[in-house]
């Protein structure tokens, strides 16, 4: 025992240091649930902005729900939005400060419920921001009710039952309609539950980023999301739940990689 | 012949327990303790340190940041 | 002197926008304040100062734009009219609530619902009282006259950064589409990004750097005690606006008997009623509040000390009558009398109320 312990103190030295901490992430314990995505979607994002070393030219807007006090955790500049209002805060923010990076942080209520406008008008302007939408198909800071993206069937505590289409309308694939937009320029939908998928999310937020950089037009990165919490079983099985269950209908991959569309092409003869 | 060894450093006030980690480690390294943190959790801590190659992925998916690896070549 | 332009209510507040240096403007076409925009996007300020212009696909939309560049630390603005305030009230009491400057102007029309597109008064309440949830307060101008809402413009962002507070100027529709002589202001030169940092590096959202914390533009705060500490530090703000703010005119008052108070459109036409009641011997003045919040209590109050009465001249029910009332707390008669839906009224017929109500006969 005395033998392995030395072992493992031989390894923890400075110069053996592979995996920290983002030093973009603040010392501040995440209020999150055990297990939540949320905490490794800020992780890859306080990674990125590390990597560009562009925290001071970064703002970022936090929506109303869990991710409320995003701004607690990612050590830049925010603005905290109204319910719904991120991308229009967003825009604001972008629109006199061209020059820095802005994103928006929402979850499916906040982005494809109370904001779905917002979210439509901003991409369709081709704002240059980032748009990060965790989809995780409940409302998790009310208490587990229904969202926009919850599946056909999910229970939640506005579905007891099930959601039924009948009353309840469908699943909003949002992105599905976002990438139809001229003003998006990138669109992806990814997930955080493997190593690999974190290591294509982090890819994908990336080349948001730098879709911004080059003012492409607005990059779009849904993240399909567990709330284990609301979901009602544990973080692994919420994993598993989500695999089975929401990638069929929110399948992952890109469904834009390109630019705003040339609005030459697009001008009417007068 | 050099072997890779790896060794990770749990925050274990920070942890929460969820047991991401413990699932996502492909050599069986880590555990959630028997024990818990000052927050009621069975925090995550390497239950078979030999195993370990400082691949990372554990750290990789813990959205609380709480795992630090470390690497090393073995002689 | 400056230069001299004859031109509509609305084609000024852009106007004044752009010479005061205003960096960004978000908006939604809305009758009768149209115009604003239209003149804005006429203009081309961008090319010109580099000043934002941006149709919003709403109300909703555009104060919350207002809410991004607001935090940003830049000088910005929007205007709207009656319904599509209603709509942005969500975001000017979050405004409120993080402490943001910035400037709303209100051409209002009669309510309530769609309503009308004729002039009205009856956004007092909502503009002084609150409109959105929460103990706020808006710093409230009133222009009377077309070279007012130019001056205004101007004003508000002075006082909105004085106090990290949304300014409302609260006009109507009959001021917005009026034709007047306006003497426009210099143009002042927007604030560099350098120039914003050393204004604002305390509070706002202009990117962290490694020698501060972070800002943070919030309304949020869940720890009772902190958001009491918040509101109480809010209260203080709005006391002292109280105290050094208050603007008001005072037509013929020193030696009146009888006094109207009117703001607005409605102090235009009374300003007429004060000549035809001197006209047959009643001494009548015109108190005019130019900031309906801070509200001139205080110059009331010393009023009521030697007048027989007040009338409140409004275009809506009678909202300001109840500030008249509190601040006279029953010294003398108060008495209200106004139009809805969108009339004017004339100054024969205030002239009558004010006989009838007051001096009797």
């Amino acid at each position: 025992m005395a033998e392995v312990a030395e072992n493992i103190q031989n390894i923890i030295k400075p110069e053996n240091l592979v995996y920290q901490k983002s030093p973009v992430l603040t010392d501040k314990v995440m209020h999150y649930c055990p297990g939540c995505s949320h905490g490794v979607v800020h992780k890859i994002i306080a990674e990125v902005i590390d990597e560009m070393g562009i925290q001071e030219d970064t703002i970022g807007v936090s929506p109303v729900g869990c991710s409320v006090f995003a701004y607690n955790y990612i050590d830049i500049d925010w603005h905290e939005a109204a319910h719904g209002r991120a991308p229009a805060v967003a825009t604001g923010v972008k629109r006199v400060f061209p020059n820095k990076f802005v994103f928006s942080y929402q979850g499916d209520g906040d982005l494809a419920a109370i904001g779905t406008a917002e979210t439509m008008h901003a991409v369709n302007r081709g704002e240059n921001i980032v748009m990060v939408f965790i989809n995780n198909a409940i409302y998790g800071m009310t208490g587990g009710q229904m969202a926009p993206t919850t599946m056909v069937g999910q229970v939640t505590a506005t579905t007891p039952h099930g959601r039924n289409v009948d009353l309840n309308g469908y699943p909003l694939k949002i992105t599905e309609l976002i990438a139809q937009l001229p003003g998006a320029a990138y669109v992806t939908r990814q997930s955080v539950q493997t190593p690999a998928a974190v290591r294509k999310t982090k890819k994908a937020i990336r080349k948001a980023f730098e879709v911004q950089a080059n003012k492409k037009g607005t990059a779009f990165v849904e993240v399909v999301a567990t709330c284990n919490s609301g979901w009602k079983i544990s973080p692994v099985e919420s994993n598993e739940w989500m695999e089975e269950h929401m990638f069929p209908f929110y399948p992952l991959g890109d469904l834009k990689d390109g630019e705003k569309e040339d609005p030459e092409a697009l001008k009417m003869n007068v | 012949m050099a072997k890779v060894k790896g060794a990770v450093v749990v925050d274990v006030d920070t942890c929460k327990g969820c047991n991401l980690c413990v699932v996502a480690c492909p050599t069986q390294t880590l555990a959630l303790h028997r024990n818990v943190n000052g927050k009621g959790y069975h925090y995550s801590y390497m239950e078979n340190p030999e195993a370990c190659t400082g691949c990372s992925n554990c750290a990789m998916v813990c959205p609380d940041s709480c795992i630090t690896v470390y690497r090393a070549k073995i002689a | 002197m400056g230069e001299l332009r004859l031109m509509k209510g609305n084609e000024v507040i852009a106007e004044a926008a752009i010479r005061c240096g205003c960096d960004g403007y978000f908006g939604y076409p809305i009758t009768p304040q149209s115009e604003v925009m239209e003149t804005l996007m006429n203009r081309r300020p961008w090319d010109e100062t580099g000043m934002v212009v941006l149709q919003a696909e709403s109300e909703v939309a555009s104060i919350n734009m207002v809410y991004g560049a607001a935090g940003s630390g830049k000088k910005v603005m929007t205007s709207s009219s009656s319904p599509g305030i209603s709509l942005m009230a969500e975001g000017i009491s979050y405004l409120a609530g993080a402490e943001l400057p910035c400037l709303i102007v209100n051409v209002q029309r009669g309510g309530p619902g769609l309503g009308t597109i004729q002039p009205s008064q009856a956004d007092y309440f909502q503009a002084t009282k609150g409109g959105g949830h929460g103990d706020y307060r808006l710093i409230v101008l009133a222009p009377a006259s077309v070279q007012e809402m130019n001056d205004f413009v101007d004003l508000s962002f002075e006082l909105a950064f004085k106090y990290r507070n949304p300014v409302m100027i609260l006009s109507d529709g009959a001021i917005g589409q009026m034709m007047e002589k306006v003497e426009l202001a210099d143009y002042k030169p927007r604030w560099t990004d350098e120039e914003v940092k050393e204004i604002s590096d305390s509070w706002a959202a202009i990117g962290k750097s490694p020698d501060r914390e972070q800002n943070i533009i919030t309304s949020l705060e869940l720890e009772s005690d902190r958001m009491e500490r918040n509101n109480i530090r809010f209260q203080a703000k709005y006391q002292k606006i109280q105290e050094n703010e208050v603007r008001f005119e005072a037509i013929d008052c020193d030696d009146a008997d009888y006094v109207i108070v009117a703001f607005g459109s409605a102090a235009r036409v009374c300003q007429k009623t004060i000549q035809l009641a001197r006209a047959k011997g009643h001494k009548v003045g015109l108190l005019r509040p130019i900031t309906l919040f801070p509200f001139p209590t205080e110059e009331i109050k010393k009023m009521a000390g030697h007048v027989k009465g007040f009338l409140s001249v409004e275009m809506n029910a009678g909202q300001m009558v109840e500030d008249v009332r509190l601040a006279v707390n029953g010294k003398v008669p108060v008495e209200y009398y106004g139009r809805m839906g969108g009339i004017i009224p004339s100054p024969d017929e205030v002239e009558k109320a004010l006989e009838q109500k007051l001096i009797g006969g």
